[in-house]
């Protein structure tokens, strides 16, 4: 069927050839089939009554009408949800649990667009109809939509715990320190301070977010998913629905478009609990405006950055603030922060660094996962402001960053031993490809470890298989201080 | 309202419907026929990914109740494929990379057909214009612009597509 077939016999030796992709004919032919591509007898349709408004108290729900709607079948309340109040990164010990399933009547809503009922139907417009016909009784609230005023004293208070702040282990803010940044301001002959902003784009993948769970006779429940992370979703709908994980089958695999959008657990409890409730087969599928409104985006931030340097282009000291926007709920924005936190000092060996990463919440629609989210905005912040450096200097940008680049061995801002860079010999690639002519000393840099002692602790890093992903007690402590 | 029946031809053979009045020939083809390389990304005539030709024009069957298109021919990509093998526009998309998800990949295949039987040679600045209502958010435009330019090539070697 294909042009290109797997070079030699074993399929394993291709890098540097063009190869076709496993998927390709289904795609090209149209016959993959994507979750809601299914369809199956007796499937309900759920819908979801949203909050209209950006925070308030719920006072009370009224099911009257939409129950007489032809069609309606069930309708899915905050007791019902055995587990309600769930935060997604508790698989991997986040705290606190914050985020409900259903909002109950007494509680806050706190974006709009936050799930409070659902109502599965015969039909999609059946499913439609009722959810329009349910009349909440609401408080509405003061909201705070912008970071710096989330934090500054007196604005509404989104969380639970009574600030607007994740807490890190007890602290507002992920830290990270490393040598005096003070000091190396003192010293430094120029010092450039820049904001930078980045908004939060809407992934809007051409396949809205959705599943179909259906009940099987021996108990189980299967759901056909588009999910990008098939057993944390299956983990999460576990703990929420609190029955084991052996009785949920997730089937996924195709997935039409994600970029991060599709790793929040959203859709996959309520259906699945739709289908226990009911015990017919449930498909939930978000409409283009729920994708919009209702998805996760990328956080928007705010990152401040201070640089102290010498006339040369060498950083002495760089000092960063970064303010993440994580919306009503954190989502997976906690992570994006410490992952932020340990990258806002960019690959460049620096002898002074300060850095506090914010995750804040706001009324705002929650943040979550998207392409390299905590480092992506980092490095446009950190690669401008390099750019005003060489300019300031007169050190041209290619020089600038091999000046500065790290090197194996070095050890960074959080206490990672560097055990893989090649910062070096892309730049040198890239000027090649590029036709830049680098001076000689320029093109003999390497990343080899600058001396013995760097050597041993390189040799030791990469013997240890990084000592941030074995999750050692120092690599630990350098990022959480 | 009650419901209608509705005829017409579905590649190449005739179909009958029944539905209730303003159901769109998107979610006849889904859901009643079971035809899903037609697919669902908005159903606001917005991303493209619904693209099927009827009577050889390329329309958006989110937005089309099926009673308009009532004795009309509607064609989906299950049509293009051959028993065996590719068509030259699949084809064209298998080696130029003109898909990554695949979710706007049917769609595109489609406007590509209409596209090429109605101007066999397009310029790119053509195949940019026709691309106009078709989303992608996986690749960019660029391999798929590649691949039209390809499936072009290639029906001008074969005569047609």
């Amino acid at each position: 069927m294909s042009t290109r077939s797997l070079a030699g016999t074993d399929g394993l030796h291709v890098v540097g050839q063009s190869v076709d992709r496993n998927d390709g004919v289904g795609h090209v032919t149209g016959r993959d089939i994507y979750s809601a591509d299914r369809t199956f007898p007796g499937l309900l349709h759920l819908k979801i009554v949203r909050s209209p408004v950006h925070h308030a108290r719920l006072r009370g729900v009224d099911l009257s009408e939409a129950q007489k709607v032809p069609g309606f079948v069930r309708a899915l309340a905050a007791a019902d949800v055995p587990h309600n109040v769930y935060t997604i990164l508790g698989l991997i010990g986040v705290e606190p649990e914050e985020e409900f399933l259903l909002t109950p009547v007494g509680e806050r809503v706190r974006y709009k667009g936050e799930p409070i009922i659902a109502i599965a139907a015969e039909t999609e417009a059946a499913a439609l109809d009722a959810v329009a016909r349910v009349r909440l009784d609401l408080e509405e609230l003061p909201a705070v939509f912008d970071v710096d005023e989330a934090l500054a004293p007196g604005a509404p208070v989104v969380t639970h715990w009574g600030n607007n702040t994740f807490m890190y282990e007890g602290h507002v803010c992920r830290r990270v320190r490393y040598g005096d940044v003070e000091a190396g301001f003192a010293q430094a002959d120029h010092i450039i301070e820049g904001e930078y902003r980045t908004s939060p784009i809407e992934h809007a993948p051409i396949e809205t977010t959705g599943c179909i769970a259906l009940p099987e006779p021996n108990g189980r429940f299967t759901v056909y998913t588009n999910t990008q992370a098939l057993y944390f979703s299956l983990d999460n709908t576990s703990i929420i629905l609190n029955v084991p994980g052996n009785r949920l089958r997730f089937i996924g695999g195709m997935v039409g478009g994600g970029f991060g959008g599709k790793v929040d657990v959203i859709v996959e409890p309520l259906a699945t609990l739709a289908a226990m409730k009911t015990g017919r087969p449930v498909r939930y599928v978000y409409n283009r405006s729920d994708e919009m409104q209702v998805s996760s985006t990328r956080s928007p931030e705010i990152i401040r950055i201070k640089d102290g340097f010498m006339s040369d282009g060498r950083l002495v000291a760089r000092k960063v603030t970064g303010l993440m926007d994580c919306g009503a709920y954190s989502r997976q924005t906690p992570y994006a922060v410490t992952k932020f936190a340990a990258n806002a000092a960019g690959p460049y060996a620096i002898p002074n660094v300060w850095i506090d990463g914010y995750c804040v919440y706001t009324n705002r629609t929650p943040t979550s996962a998207m392409r390299g989210f905590g480092i992506t905005m980092a490095s446009f912040a950190l690669e401008v402001q390099m750019d005003k450096i060489s300019e300031l200097t007169g050190v041209d940008p290619w020089t600038l960053r091999l000046r500065n680049a790290y090197r194996n061995g070095d050890i960074k801002p959080h206490r990672k031993v560097v055990d893989d860079a090649t910062l070096i010999e892309t730049i040198q690639a890239a000027a090649q490809l590029v036709g830049v002519e680098l001076a000689p000393d320029l093109k003999a840099l390497t990343s080899a470890p600058r001396d013995e002692a760097a050597h041993a602790a390189h040799a030791a890093a990469v013997a240890a298989g990084s000592a941030l992903a074995a999750g050692t007690p120092a690599g630990r402590e350098g990022a959480a201080r | 309202m009650a419901s209608v029946i509705v005829s017409f031809e579905l590649s190449g053979r005739p179909v009958e419907v029944m539905v209730a009045p303003l159901t769109t020939l998107q979610s006849v083809l889904r859901n009643q026929l079971g035809f899903t390389s037609v697919k669902d990304g908005c159903r606001q005539g917005g991303c493209g990914s619904c693209t099927v030709l009827v009577d050889g024009e390329p329309m958006m069957s989110c937005l089309l109740p099926v009673e308009d298109i009532a004795g009309r021919r509607v064609t989906t990509l299950e049509a293009l494929t051959p028993p065996e093998g590719l068509h030259p526009i699949q084809q064209a998309f298998m080696d130029n990379n003109g898909y990554q998800c695949g979710y706007c990949t049917p769609g595109m295949e489609m406007l590509t057909k209409a596209l090429l039987d109605h101007n066999p040679h397009p310029t790119r600045d053509q195949i940019v214009d026709a691309l106009a209502g078709n989303v992608c958010r996986c690749t960019g435009y660029r391999p798929i612009i590649a691949a039209i330019e390809a499936a072009a090539a290639a029906g001008s070697a074969e005569g047609a597509l």
